[in-house]
């Protein structure tokens, strides 16, 4: 799509700016990567009122434009680099009217790099509530900028700020707010003169940043380095008497424009919800009953639309069968592809009640109340209050929540952070969990209300939340700290959940996961089948002839003689050569080869448990007769005892085996991203296999 | 007199800092010289606190509400 104009919007976190980034947007938006660095970049379009079309780019919300961490970098590259491709021509500072103080250090910041500037205030329902009273006409004059108040929520004032964005200037008109140039006279002197810059705050950005910045050659950022020697540059100092300037020019513009009552900050709703959701003792209980509602819900809420899923494929697999002529190709479709997606079609319910709940514990900031109770547990276990959100995010994904460890800006607590979160159950194993507990774990109820699969699955839940812990623990002795950390944060105050954002998050999260997740499995579901379907040299020829001896074709009947072929040739494939490779090593733990296949292709991605299990129960089984992948392993019999394969001792040896073990290809890439380095994944792939086959082994001879 | 040493309810106007590159970080939070600060909670297990500072709420450390030195 075309754009004529392109607008950035910036904004503290917690002031709404997701939120008006999707009211302007609509669901006319897509989330890629800013170029070189994992943040995610949201770019959407709006439809201005005069007819013409808006780019919108919603940059990560930052306090300043002083970076803490590499989502906020990106804050600077992109508005101050004149060259970069998302290089704004207007921006939306979106201000929270009910905290105007603090972030309106941000917009001093961003007007002094002299970009074009429109305010969008948000909240003034809320502002207005606690009796504060804004002379925006006042306001407005004196900043030298079009300010529109809003209420992204509630969808108020959005045509008045499309209005604006389409009346925009196109050269900056907004008053100065400090005198850059006293902060560092000469210093910022010299790097516009080397550099060509017009704008001295600019340049005393370049001062504090140029290390760091993607868009300086190196011989600039060193000449810049010499510079700062020269002039004995300090850059916190510098950042000190630059901070107090801004808020003494902030102060002065509130004293003129705002009415704050001297009664505005009693006691609050907010606050009263604090004295009990972060209190001594229900402060845990309530977090804890919290996840256990979250974890019963994905249980018995998805149970229902799960099941339609799932009827859903074995109609449409029977359906090809009779419709499609009988061959090669049809059954690579039927049970290769189909067989491999419908087991993880299935758990699009789960995935997305997991993923709403996550956005409503994040967007009503009881998460961040969470970080505020658990810090000193964290950090003595060696990881940071901030951790706590990566670790529950695991439960969703641990891709994501790696990438959002960005937050702790304490190297040794991120590294520990990220070497434990994928121990934390993600949404990948809840299909092999679900699967497994369903085959070998009555589905009672037990003390009135509580389901015993439920439990058990909460179980599994809080044992990978003991065991990353743990885990943590032992890093924080093997892992020499470099520097301190800190932990200052924002506790937002507490709102409804916004229910489009969540409904969004869910259909977006949902679809990435299909998306995905989808592509390997399909993959892997061909290359699996190709292996299941064909052997190495004439084996499958010698088996055809066998049974088509007379012992075989006058004793037994036509049907059992085809099942026994089709087993005699899964085993004698590609893939059951394989599983049998690896079976002796594998045998401690409970399993057998067919296990084994499926364990080799899980770690591309652990959901292909569930697609490889119907794979080759497919293959395996006879056409007419396709029953659900639960159904095919529940009947599936060990050929030399005729006991069951999946008895409670083999399913909980797997579930811990995929508990601990590395088998997510997409986690491994992302750690060696975000850590610059093959070592991080390489120990971490390594410590987690070591875990794996010792919990198995463990948990096998137990319960055998 | 630091911040750390404030119980519940009590207020403190900021005077000073101990730590330069804390104070950075405090100062950009609204923690400046001259302001008001009062504790709101203290965490189930002792830290960190929950502070009040120019109208909006703020969770530290008691190591680092220990280097905001007050009036």
């Amino acid at each position: 799509m075309k754009a004529d104009i392109r607008v950035a919007l910036v904004g503290n976190p917690n002031t709404g700016k997701s939120t008006l980034f999707n009211v302007l947007t609509g669901l006319n938006q897509k989330i890629g990567n800013f170029p070189g660095v994992t943040v995610d970049k949201k770019v959407g379009y709006s439809k201005l009122p005069d007819g013409s079309t808006a780019e919108i780019v919603d940059l990560p919300g930052t306090y300043s434009l002083y970076p803490k961490s590499q989502d906020e970098s990106i804050v600077f590259s992109v508005l101050a680099d004149r060259a970069n491709k998302l290089s704004p021509d207007l921006v939306i500072v979106i201000l929270d009217a009910s905290n105007l103080k603090r972030n309106l250090l941000l917009y001093s910041q961003v007007a002094d790099l002299k970009i074009p500037v429109i305010i969008a205030l948000n909240m003034m329902d809320l502002a207005k509530k606690s009796g504060i009273i804004i002379d925006i006409d006042q306001f407005s004059k004196s900043l030298g900028v079009p300010v529109v108040p809003i209420s992204a929520r509630k969808q108020e004032g959005i045509d008045q700020l499309k209005t604006a964005v389409s009346y925009a200037n196109k050269i900056a008109l907004q008053e100065d707010s400090i005198d850059v140039r006293s902060i560092a006279p000469q210093l910022i002197e010299s790097i516009s003169k080397e550099l060509n810059i017009d704008n001295p705050y600019f340049a005393l950005q370049l001062a504090h940043q140029h290390e760091t910045l993607k868009f300086l050659s190196a011989a600039q950022s060193d000449r810049i380095e010499e510079l700062e020697k020269e002039h004995s540059f300090h850059s916190q100092k510098a950042q000190g008497s630059e901070t107090i300037a801004r808020y003494s020019f902030i102060n002065e513009l509130l004293y003129d424009t705002v009415k704050v009552p001297a009664t505005a900050h009693d006691e609050t709703l907010s606050n009263k919800l604090d004295k009990i959701l972060t209190h001594k003792v229900f402060g845990f209980i309530i977090f804890f009953a919290v996840l256990l509602f979250m974890f019963q819900a994905i249980f018995s809420w998805a149970a229902y639309p799960m099941e339609l899923i799932a009827d859903a494929f074995v109609w449409i697999q029977n359906t090809l069968n009779h419709i499609l002529p009988a061959g090669p190709l049809v059954s690579l479709l039927v049970d290769g592809v189909i067989a491999g997606l419908s087991g993880v079609m299935v758990f699009i319910p789960q995935i997305a009640i997991l993923f709403a709940f996550i956005s409503i514990l994040e967007d009503t900031g009881y998460m961040s109340r969470v970080t505020f109770m658990m810090d000193k547990l964290m950090r003595k276990v060696g990881l940071n209050g901030k951790s706590v959100v990566p670790l529950i995010g695991g439960f969703a994904c641990a891709v994501p929540s790696i990438m959002s460890t960005r937050t702790i800006e304490n190297w040794k607590d991120r590294m520990i952070t990220i070497m434990v979160t994928p121990l934390v159950t993600c949404s990948a194993r809840l299909p092999v969990y679900t699967l497994l507990i369903a085959l070998v774990v009555p589905n009672k109820n037990v003390w009135w209300l509580f389901n015993l699969q439920g439990l058990a699955l909460t179980g599994m839940y809080v044992f990978s939340l003991i065991s990353a812990v743990v885990v943590a623990w032992v890093f924080k002795f093997i892992l020499k700290s470099r520097e301190r950390g800190y932990f200052i944060m924002e506790l937002p105050v507490y709102r409804m959940p916004r229910w489009s954002n969540v409904a969004f998050s869910m259909y977006d999260r949902s679809k990435s996961f299909v998306l995905q997740a989808g592509k390997v499995i399909i993959a892997v579901s061909i290359v699996l089948w190709v292996m299941a379907s064909y052997g190495p040299g004439d084996r499958f020829e010698k088996i055809e002839t066998k049974y088509k001896q007379p012992q075989y074709t006058q004793n037994i009947s036509t049907d059992q003689v085809s099942k026994d072929i089709a087993s005699e040739k899964l085993e004698n494939s590609y893939a059951g050569v394989l599983g049998h490779v690896i079976e002796p090593a594998i045998r401690p733990l409970g399993f057998d080869w067919k296990i084994g296949i499926a364990l080799i292709t899980s770690f591309a991605a652990r959901e292909v448990f569930v697609g490889t299990m119907a794979t080759i129960y497919s293959v395996n089984g006879d056409a007419d007769n396709i029953q659900s992948v639960q159904e095919k392993m529940h009947q599936a019999k060990n050929t030399q005892t005729g006991q069951p394969v999946f008895t409670l001792a083999v399913a909980f040896s797997l579930m811990m085996f995929y508990a601990f073990a590395m088998q997510c290809a997409s986690t491994v890439a992302v750690v060696y991203r975000e850590t610059k380095s093959w070592r991080w994944p390489a120990i971490q792939f390594a410590y987690m296999t070591v875990l794996a086959y010792v919990a198995s082994f463990v948990a096998y001879n137990l319960l055998n | 007199m630091r911040l750390s040493q404030l119980q519940v309810g009590e207020k403190g106007i900021v005077k000073e800092f101990t730590d330069l590159e804390m104070s950075v970080k405090l100062m950009e939070m609204g923690c400046l010289p001259g302001e008001e600060i009062r504790v709101d909670r203290i965490a189930p297990l002792g830290d960190p606190i929950a502070i009040n500072v120019s109208g909006y709420q703020l969770s530290l450390r008691k190591r680092e509400a220990s280097t905001i030195i007050l009036q």
